[in-house]
C-alpha cells in the first residue's frame, strides 16, 4: 500500500467505525481487512508523520462521521464506534506526539459525583472526547470529592467534567467546586457539568464554567475553550 | 410471491370455544325464528329452490318474503365456502393470500366517504409578541371527486404498510352519474395502484363492464380468475335480518361470476341490534351466515370473506360510535367467529368519531387498530385516513396512520428466542461486563441497518416543538411526487374503446399528449 492508500484506508475505517480487523463496519466491503489500530501502526512503520495521520485520516474521517450524523445517516452508536477507534489510534500516537512536542488538545478528567452510580452519559462523553483528540481520564462513578480534587492537584487537567443524574446527588458538584477553591485549584481547571438533573442555571449557581446538555455539546464547549486558548496566545 | 402481511403468532381471543359454539347455535336459531325478511325475489326463489321455508309477506305493501334457513343449508354453505381466498393484484407481488385458520393480517384502506378533507398550513402571529409566528393546520371539507380518488390510490400505492385498497371517497363530479360511477371509480383506482382493489357496486347494470375492464387489465377471463385483481363488498343484509333488494341482486350476480366478495353486515348495537354483546353477536353472525348461504347456493365455491362491521350506537345521537370500546369488542368477537368457521374475515378498525386529525383521532384509531389487529383478522379494513365515522377522508391522516401501522407491524414480529440467540447474547454479556465501561453499544451497530431495531416515529419534532402535521404533510407530498405505474398504453386504449362512459380525462396517455 502506498502512503496515500494507507491514509485513505485509515480515513475510511474511521468513517466505518472499525477499530480493529475483527470489527464489522457499516457494510461488508472492509470485512476482515485491517482496522484503525492496525492501519495506524502500519502508517507509522511507513514513516507517515503522526500529524498527517491525525489531520488527513483521523480528523478528516471524524468530520465525515459528524456530517453523516447531522444528516441522520449515522446514529450515536456509529459515532461512538468511530470515536472509540480514533481514541485507540491516539493512544498509539501519544508517545510520539509527546516526544516530538506536537501540541495536542487538552487533558480532560471526568467523574460521576459521589452517591450517584449512573455513568452511561459520563462514559459516552469520555468516548466522544477521546475520539475528538482529548486526553481523557475517567475517574469512575460514585467518585468522592477528595478523589477528584486529588486528581486535579496531581495531574493538572485542563478540564473537569462532573456528571449527576439525580437531584439528590447534584449538590455534590458544588461540593467539588468548593473543595477545588479551598485547595486553590479552581482557577487552573475549567469545570463542566452535565446530567439529567442539572441545567444552565444550576451551573451558574454553583460556579461551574459550562453546562453541557449532551455529549456533543461537551465536545463543542471544549473545542471552544481550546480555540480561546489559541487565540489568547 | 404474495404480500406477507403480518402473522399474529398468539392471537388475542375474547371469547371461549364454548361461547363460539353457543353463538353459532343461537344464530342458527335466529335463521329459523324469526328468520329473515327478503326484498329480493331472486333470493327468495333460490332459497325456496333449495328447501328453505319461504312464505310471501304482503303485509307491508312492498313485495317481500319471509325466509327460514334450515341449519343443513348453512352447514353445506360453510363446507363449500373456500377456506383460502386469494385477492389478486395488478402487480402479482401485491396479491393477498388469506387462509381462514391463519391469523395473518393484511391492512386495507377504506371506506367510501362523501367528504374529502383538504389541509392547509396558514401562519398565525402571537398577539402579545408579533415576532412569534406559528403554522397551524386548517382542514377544509369538500365533496370528493374522481381526481381525489386517483390521488388517494396514488398515495396508498406508496404507503408501505397498506396491503390493499378499498376506494376511499365517493366521486361526486358533475359529469359522474349513477350510470358511469362504477366504471370510473374502478378505473381511477386500478389505474393508480397496483395493489388489490375492493369496492361496492352502485349499479348492477355496470357489473359486466367492470368485470370486462378487470379482464382486460388482468389479461383475460381465465387470467382474472387466477388473479382476481378486483373484489366486491356487499351489505346485502340490512340489520336487523333483512335482505335488501338491489344489493342482494348485485351479490347474486357477483357470485355467479365467481369473483371474491365480502359478505358484510353492519348492525348498530342499541338500535338495529341488541346492545348486549351476546345479542349483537348472535344477530350479526346470523346475518353473515345468511349471506354466505345464499352466495354458496348461487355458485358453490365462490370465494367469500366473512364481513363484519359491527358498531355501538352513540348515546347522545344514536349515530355510530366507531370510537367506542365495545365496537372493538364486537369486531374481535367476529374475527373469532370467522376463524371458528375457517373462513377469512373482513374486519374493521381505525374508524374514529372525531372529524379532523388530532389527538382524539389518534387515540381512537390506535386503540382499535391495536386490539383488533391482535385478534388476527385476515382482511383488516383499518380505514387509513377515515374520520368522522364513515363521512370524511383525509390523505394526511392516511399518512399518519401508515406510521402507526409500521409500529404495529414491528411490534408483532415473531420473537427470536432460541439456543443460538441465547448463546450469542450470553457471550455479549460476559464480554461487556468484563470491560471498564460496561456498555453494549458496539453490539447495536450490526442491527442498526438490518431492520431489527424499530425506527423512530417518522414525524417527531426537534426538542419541545410538535411538527407532526407539517412533517406528515411533507411526506404526503413526497408520496404524491413518486411515480405511479399506470395501466399500460395498449390496455388503456382497449379499455377506453370497449367500456362506455369512462371520463376522457382519466386517460393518462391522451391527457399527456
Amino acid at each position: 500500500m502506498t502512503e496515500n492508500e494507507i491514509i485513505a484506508r485509515l480515513k475510511e475505517n474511521v468513517i466505518q467505525g472499525r477499530k480493529t480487523q475483527q470489527d464489522a463496519g457499516i457494510g461488508e466491503e472492509l470485512s476482515g481487512t485491517p482496522g484503525v489500530v492496525e492501519l495506524t501502526r502500519l502508517a507509522l512503520e511507513k514513516n507517515i508523520s503522526p500529524a498527517d495521520i491525525i489531520s488527513q485520516a483521523l480528523t478528516a474521517g471524524m468530520r465525515v462521521v459528524g456530517e453523516k450524523f447531522s444528516t441522520k445517516e449515522y446514529f450515536i452508536p456509529d459515532m461512538l464506534a468511530s470515536a472509540d477507534a480514533v481514541g485507540e489510534a491516539m493512544e498509539i500516537l501519544k508517545p510520539l506526539l509527546e516526544a516530538s512536542n506536537v501540541e495536542t488538545k487538552g487533558k480532560f478528567a471526568i467523574a460521576t459525583v459521589k452517591g450517584d452510580i449512573h455513568d452511561i452519559g459520563k462514559n459516552i462523553v469520555a468516548i466522544l472526547l477521546r475520539g475528538a483528540g482529548y486526553e481523557v481520564h475517567d475517574l469512575g462513578a460514585d467518585a468522592p470529592a477528595e478523589k477528584i480534587v486529588d486528581f486535579v492537584e496531581k495531574e493538572s487537567p485542563d478540564y473537569l467534567g462532573l456528571s449527576a443524574l439525580l437531584t439528590t446527588t447534584m449538590p455534590e458538584m458544588g461540593v467539588v467546586i468548593e473543595a477545588l477553591k479551598d485547595k486553590g485549584l479552581r482557577d487552573g481547571v475549567k469545570v463542566l457539568i452535565g446530567g439529567a438533573a442539572v441545567s444552565d442555571d444550576y451551573a451558574q449557581k454553583i460556579g461551574a464554567d459550562a453546562y453541557c446538555v449532551d455529549s456533543f455539546q461537551a465536545v463543542k464547549v471544549l473545542d471552544e475553550f481550546e480555540g480561546a486558548k489559541v487565540n489568547s496566545l | 410471491m404474495p404480500r406477507e402481511g403480518i402473522l399474529v403468532t398468539n392471537p388475542y381471543e375474547r371469547i371461549t370455544e364454548e361461547q363460539l359454539k353457543q353463538i353459532h347455535l343461537a344464530s342458527l336459531q335466529i335463521l329459523i325464528d324469526p328468520g329473515l325478511i327478503c326484498f329480493s325475489k331472486q333470493a327468495a326463489e333460490i332459497f325456496n329452490d333449495y328447501g328453505a321455508e319461504v312464505t310471501t309477506d304482503s303485509s307491508g305493501g312492498r313485495p317481500c318474503w319471509q325466509i327460514k334457513i334450515p341449519p343443513k343449508l348453512v352447514k353445506e354453505a360453510l363446507d363449500s365456502a373456500p377456506k383460502t381466498v386469494k385477492l389478486g393484484a395488478r402487480n402479482p407481488d401485491n396479491a393477498l393470500i388469506m387462509k381462514g385458520d391463519e391469523p395473518r393480517v393484511y391492512f386495507i384502506s377504506g371506506s367510501e366517504t362523501n367528504i374529502w378533507l383538504d389541509v392547509d398550513f396558514p401562519s398565525y402571529v402571537k398577539k402579545s409578541d408579533s415576532s412569534v409566528e406559528i403554522k397551524v393546520p386548517e382542514f377544509h371539507p369538500r365533496r370528493g371527486t374522481v381526481a381525489d380518488l386517483c390521488q388517494s390510490a396514488h398515495v396508498c400505492e406508496h404507503l408501505e404498510t397498506l396491503d390493499g385498497y378499498i376506494r376511499t371517497v365517493n366521486i361526486q363530479d358533475e359529469d359522474i352519474t349513477e350510470d358511469n360511477k362504477d366504471i370510473n371509480k374502478f378505473f381511477a383506482s386500478l389505474n393508480n395502484t397496483t395493489k388489490h382493489f375492493m369496492s361496492g357496486l352502485t349499479k348492477l347494470e355496470q357489473l359486466d363492464n367492470v368485470v370486462r375492464m378487470a379482464e382486460l387489465i388482468a389479461g383475460g377471463k381465465e387470467a382474472l380468475k387466477e388473479n382476481p385483481i378486483i373484489s366486491f363488498i356487499t351489505c346485502l343484509v340490512k340489520s336487523p335480518l333483512q335482505f335488501v333488494a338491489d344489493t342482494t341482486d348485485s351479490f347474486i350476480e357477483i357470485c355467479r361470476r365467481g369473483l371474491p366478495v365480502a359478505v358484510s353486515s353492519s348492525p348498530q348495537a342499541g338500535t338495529t341490534a341488541p346492545i348486549k354483546e351476546a345479542g349483537i353477536m348472535a344477530q350479526i353472525n346470523a346475518e353473515v351466515l345468511a349471506g354466505i348461504t345464499l352466495g354458496q347456493l348461487v355458485n358453490k365455491g365462490t370465494p367469500m370473506l366473512y364481513g363484519s362491521v359491527p358498531v355501538r350506537a352513540r348515546m347522545d345521537t344514536l349515530g355510530d360510535s366507531y370510537g367506542s370500546v365495545e365496537t372493538s369488542q364486537y369486531n374481535i368477537d367476529c374475527v373469532q367467529m370467522a376463524r371458528f368457521y375457517k373462513i377469512p374475515n373482513y374486519s374493521t378498525s381505525g374508524v374514529c368519531d372525531t372529524k379532523i386529525p388530532g389527538q382524539q383521532a389518534s387515540i381512537e384509531r390506535l386503540f382499535s387498530d391495536i386490539v383488533v389487529t391482535l385478534s388476527g383478522p385476515q382482511f383488516l379494513h383499518c380505514a387509513y385516513g377515515l374520520l368522522d365515522c364513515n363521512a370524511v377522508f383525509c390523505l394526511l391522516q392516511a399518512v399518519l396512520d401508515d406510521a402507526h401501522f409500521q409500529m404495529l407491524k414491528f411490534f408483532l414480529k415473531t420473537p427470536r428466542i432460541d439456543t443460538q440467540e441465547l448463546d450469542g447474547v450470553l457471550k455479549q454479556i460476559r464480554e461487556t461486563v468484563a470491560t471498564p465501561r460496561k456498555l453494549y453499544i458496539s453490539y447495536i451497530r450490526p442491527m442498526l441497518r438490518s431492520g431489527e431495531i424499530s425506527p423512530p416515529y417518522p414525524f417527531e419534532g426537534d426538542g419541545e416543538s410538535d411538527h407532526v402535521f407539517a412533517l406528515a404533510y411533507q411526506r404526503m407530498n413526497e408520496l404524491l411526487d413518486k411515480p405511479v405505474e399506470h395501466i399500460d398504453k395498449d390496455t388503456t386504449a382497449k379499455i377506453f374503446k370497449e367500456i362506455p362512459g369512462l371520463l376522457p380525462r382519466l386517460n393518462f396517455y391522451q391527457e399527456r399528449k
